[in-house]
């Protein structure tokens, strides 16, 4: 088996990002240490469909289901789909995908959140599926409501989905953040920005996909998903590290 | 041979409630509330593995949230590699896992990796999960021929890949995300 290509540590946010808070104090000052990839990372936890529970991908009902209500979450009715794949475009097939959101009103059903917004009975926020054999996957919910947080002052997050990706390596292990197209909020969020390249932030804005739009039920958004690639094996008979 | 390459996503941070999506049962959510993916079930010399992740002026991080990856007892990986998730606690920022000690590991040339889990480590703050490694304080031999110590530049740095032992089957792995005795992290 070939490496993964190496990550491209530009694209991605850098570990300090002042404009961030929090990150000033949860930054390496060192550099990463740069090594070859061993059978440990090349391989990954491997999750079976038959792990999730029939509600898991639907948010709308899946807390209610769990408490025992027959009631749905209140928000804006949307599905949530798109592709997995690698760097190369070869899709990621059976992996596990987690999900977690704030209510429609901007609230998170946990401890440690006290934004005065109220919790929806019917919302939990946990979610998760996994992509089919040609690496897509969907997950149905309400859109999330953007939240004030402490950084300069109050700060706003822009309505956002967190995403969480195993692959087929831990090497392609990933945790992101959707967005919203259209939301004006994205480009004076600080966590955003800690992303440098205008087309990288333009990888987490999901689009409205009104083709796929169901009828009197929700709306769509397309969000696909881009893990490390493989390098490619220039000469197939060439045995491994040479 | 021009290829067009497709970006990878970027990262974002995990944020402060990763819990509800991660750990739901740590959330206190009515779903998966029987979960404990920070015990693995597995056949072996079963340990315990606790510590505390820390920030730059020694703070504990009571939101970080950290995954667990090692072969099994017969160095097996892939669907049968074990896989664990633990949550710092809320209050006191300790994580711990149940797990077993993990044999030997073959490296590319022939070579060997002493015993070793793979960490990573999810929090808010942090922008991009750190990738770093827990060795076995016993294995001091192996480790002089470990390729990934080996390339760690000073005895100090390779010592915050090296847990303690803490009595019988149980290693304590504190984690430093900056400064004094800073943990090494890998790109790999
Ligand atoms: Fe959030």
């Amino acid at each position: 088996m070939t490496d993964y290509m190496r990550r491209d540590r530009s694209w991605h946010p850098p570990a300090y990002t002042p404009g961030y808070k929090t990150s000033v104090l949860r930054s390496p000052k060192c550099a990463l240490l740069s090594l070859d990839q061993g059978p440990a990372e090349k391989s990954g936890p491997v999750f079976k469909a038959d792990m999730l529970h029939e509600l898991d991908n639907d948010l709308i009902r899946n807390y209610a289901a769990a408490t025992g209500s027959p009631g749905e979450a209140i928000g804006e009715r949307i599905i949530v789909h798109g592709r997995v794949m690698d760097e190369t475009g070869r899709p990621v097939p059976r992996t596990l995908l987690e999900v977690w959101q704030a209510n429609a009103g901007g609230r998170y059903r946990h401890r440690n959140d006290r934004y005065l917004a109220p919790l929806d009975p019917n919302f939990g926020g946990c979610g998760r599926c996994m992509s089919d054999d040609e690496g897509r996957y969907f997950f149905r919910t309400i859109k999330p409501g953007p939240y004030p947080w402490p950084n300069h002052g109050s700060d706003w997050r822009p309505a956002h989905i967190h995403v969480s990706i195993f692959g087929e390596a831990f090497a392609q292990r990933l945790i992101t953040q959707l967005y919203f197209e259209g939301d004006p909020l994205i480009p004076l969020c600080p966590i955003v920005r800690t992303i440098r390249d205008d087309r990288a932030i333009e990888q987490l804005v999901a689009k409205l996909d009104m083709g796929e739009m169901r009828s009197f039920d929700c709306l769509v958004y397309r969000f696909d998903i881009v893990l490390r690639g493989r390098q490619q094996t220039f000469f197939e008979n060439r045995p491994e590290g040479m | 041979m021009p290829v067009n390459y497709l970006k990878e996503t970027p990262s974002q941070t995990a944020g402060p409630y990763v819990h509800i999506g991660l750990l739901p049962a740590q959330a206190g959510l009515a779903m998966r509330h029987n979960e404990a993916l920070n015990v693995i079930a597995a056949e072996g010399e079963r340990i315990v593995i606790d510590g505390i992740v820390h920030d730059g002026l020694g703070n504990p991080v009571k939101d970080a949230l950290i995954e667990l990856w090692q072969p099994n007892a017969r160095g097996e990986l892939g669907a049968k590699g074990l896989w664990g998730r633990a949550g710092a606690d809320h209050e006191t920022g300790l994580y711990r896992f149940e797990t077993i000690r993990p044999p030997a590991l073959p490296w590319r040339n022939g070579q060997n990796q002493a015993p070793h889990c793979s960490l990573l480590i999810f929090a808010r703050g942090i922008n991009i999960h750190l990738h770093t490694r827990m060795y076995f304080p016993e294995d001091a031999a192996l480790h002089a021929s470990d390729p990934a110590l080996q390339r760690v530049d000073s005895a100090a740095r390779r010592a915050t890949l090296v847990a303690a032992n803490q009595g019988p089957g149980h290693y304590r792995f504190d984690i430093r995300l900056q400064g004094e005795n800073e943990t090494v992290f890998f790109d790999m």
